[in-house]
């Protein structure tokens, strides 16, 4: 774990050393804040929860987190510090865990300042806090199932803005697997199977099977496999691009 | 202990290094010569470990850098071309991260530092940022990262690449006291610093070993080697040059500048034969007004343009290949 920590150090504090970390967090919790109360009428609904908040999570996500994740590979290719970082002596999957684990828990920072809303619905009223608990877990984990998405693709280009769009395509086709957009498409003539599979890797519909406050075994396990199979994926790029 | 074994690294059709085979030892400084694209780089990323060589071996201190990475990149100090760093830290946050990246803890990791720091005379910019620091200081940051865990390995692509003469003379001072206990690999154009520093020189141009030796030897390898240069005044050239040049021992006579009424004349021996002292007993029957003697030892860089080729060309002939 030594060497993962050396990774996660450099690269957590790499976010604090410069205005990113502020300026994405500010950004963060502006977007969360007018999703909830302007777009989310959290006010009119007139109801003690927060689904209104954590249901724009995903949307937010999948363009704030590709963001954090483009730079986590793509720069370093482009400013030479990855020769750097892959002829030290640390193992190729210490490094790709230490940099998602740096910006998860950055993200993780960046929720965290979200706790406000939570003591004003519970000053509103009395939520059930089991359940808001519960989707803050499942917020956590959807946004490290993009992350890890995001900074796979990272590792496959020098170019940011190319990592970025990519990212985002690919994060959105998780996002909206189990919607009617998709699933519709797929029912007019795919066996229900195929369907129920489709509609199981779905980011919307584990997060919501969370944030009903049912933390299930499956969502987590979901998440959990989802988050390991792109960090293989990361390995195997990184490598690839040994061979030239 | 660093050994290559017929080296090849192939990009698509494009054959960078081709089977270098190469044995550097304990105490030996190797200066690693060649124009832009001739495969240095490369040669020296498949020894660090970052690229992944398309056949034959490289071992650091008997460990294969390719099956046993990471036990290999222990060994080493790598400095990459062009000294990369993270430029949001200061040196001393960035040498703490590679401190800690190669297992150091604790006081340990305050101690590294402050040894590599000093050594590379970093003490005055520790704590700011690396972005805003001089060409200079930057590539000492590279340097110290690459000698911070003491590494009996040393590979440093251009270490004096943008310094100054003064920083230069002091990196230089730095890889000689290093010198007898490692094994060092360096990369540079500069071919006075081959003369400087090195204990040995390859010469490799189209990812081929071309010349390998001293840098003494070497030297004896220019048409200059042994030659002699001599000026006299304007007056007497022609009728010495003609003299000159109908001396057994004289394969060519080359007139140099002139300045001052006076002229040089540079006399090229048959063979590399010590003629010195003929040309002054000469010099001496003819009672030429001799202003200056003197037989020079050889230049690197006519070895250097013997051995390799101009860029332009390569670039034509990697064209006329393809198509």
């Amino acid at each position: 774990m030594k060497p993962v920590m050396a990774v996660f150090k450099r690269e957590f504090a790499a976010y604090f050393a410069t205005p990113l970390a502020y300026v994405f967090i500010v950004i963060f919790l502006l977007a969360m804040g007018a999703f909830t109360f302007y777009v989310g009428h959290f006010y009119d609904n007139g109801v003690a929860n927060l689904s209104v908040f954590f249901g724009y999570h995903p949307w937010l996500y999948l363009f704030l987190v590709p963001a954090i994740g483009m730079r986590l590979w793509a720069e370093e290719r482009r400013l030479g510090t990855m020769e750097l970082l892959l002829t030290l002596p640390l193992p190729i999957w210490a490094t790709v865990l230490g940099k998602f684990l740096a910006a998860w828990a950055f993200t993780g920072v960046a929720l965290f300042f979200t706790f406000p809303i939570w003591i004003t619905v519970n000053y509103l009223g009395s939520p059930d806090n089991g359940a808001i608990f519960a989707s803050y877990v499942g917020s956590l984990l959807m946004a490290g199932g993009y992350l890890a998405i995001s900074a796979a693709l990272s590792a496959s280009t020098n170019n940011q803005v190319i990592a970025f769009v990519v990212s985002v395509v690919v994060c959105f086709l998780f996002t909206v697997a189990g919607a009617p957009l998709v699933l519709d498409f797929f029912q007019l003539w795919a066996p229900v199977v195929l369907v129920n599979t489709i509609s199981g890797f779905s980011f919307l519909t584990h997060f919501q099977a969370i944030s009903s406050g049912v933390i299930d075994l499956r969502d987590l396990v979901y998440f959990g496999s989802l988050i390991a199979l792109f960090l293989a994926i990361n390995v195997v790029l990184v490598d690839m691009k040994k061979t030239g | 202990m660093i050994t290559l074994q017929a080296l090849t690294k192939r990009f698509g059709t494009f054959t960078a290094v081709s089977g270098i085979d190469l044995n550097v030892g304990k105490g030996e400084v190797l200066g690693f010569l060649g124009p832009n694209g001739a495969g240095k780089s490369t040669t020296m990323k498949m020894i660090a470990g970052y690229l992944t060589p398309s056949s034959g071996r490289v071992s650091i201190c008997g460990h294969d850098v390719e099956t046993d990475t990471i036990a290999a990149q222990t060994a080493l100090g790598y400095l990459p071309e062009g000294a990369p760093a993270y430029g949001d830290m200061t040196p001393r946050q960035f040498l703490g991260f590679i401190a800690q990246a190669r297992g150091f803890s604790g006081a340990e990791v305050k101690n590294r530092i402050t040894a590599a720091s000093a050594k590379t005379e970093l003490d005055p910019v520790l704590d700011q940022p690396i972005d805003t620091l001089s060409k200079g200081f930057k590539r000492r940051v590279g340097l110290a990262q690459t000698i911070l865990h003491d590494p009996p390995v040393l590979v440093m692509d251009e270490p004096t690449d943008g310094l100054d003469p003064n920083q230069k003379h002091s990196v230089r001072n730095l890889i000689r006291t290093m010198a007898a206990e490692k094994a060092i690999i360096i990369s540079t154009h500069l071919l006075e610093e081959v003369d400087a520093v090195c204990t040995r020189a390859v010469i490799i141009d189209r990812g081929r070993i071309v010349a390998d030796g001293t840098p003494a030897n070497l030297i004896a390898r220019s048409r200059h080697h042994n030659a002699v240069t001599l000026s006299l005044p304007l007056a007497q050239l022609a009728a010495a040059k003609a003299t000159l040049e109908q001396q057994p021992y004289v394969a060519s006579v080359e007139e140099g500048p002139r300045y001052d009424g006076a002229g040089l004349m540079t006399v090229f021996p048959r063979g590399h034969e010590l003629i010195i002292e003929s040309v002054s007993t000469l010099a001496q029957q003819q009672k030429w007004d001799v202003k200056e003697l003197y037989a020079e030892a050889g230049r690197l860089d006519d070895v250097f343009r013997a051995l390799t080729t101009h860029d332009t060309q390569r670039v034509r002939e990697r064209a006329g290949a393809a198509a």
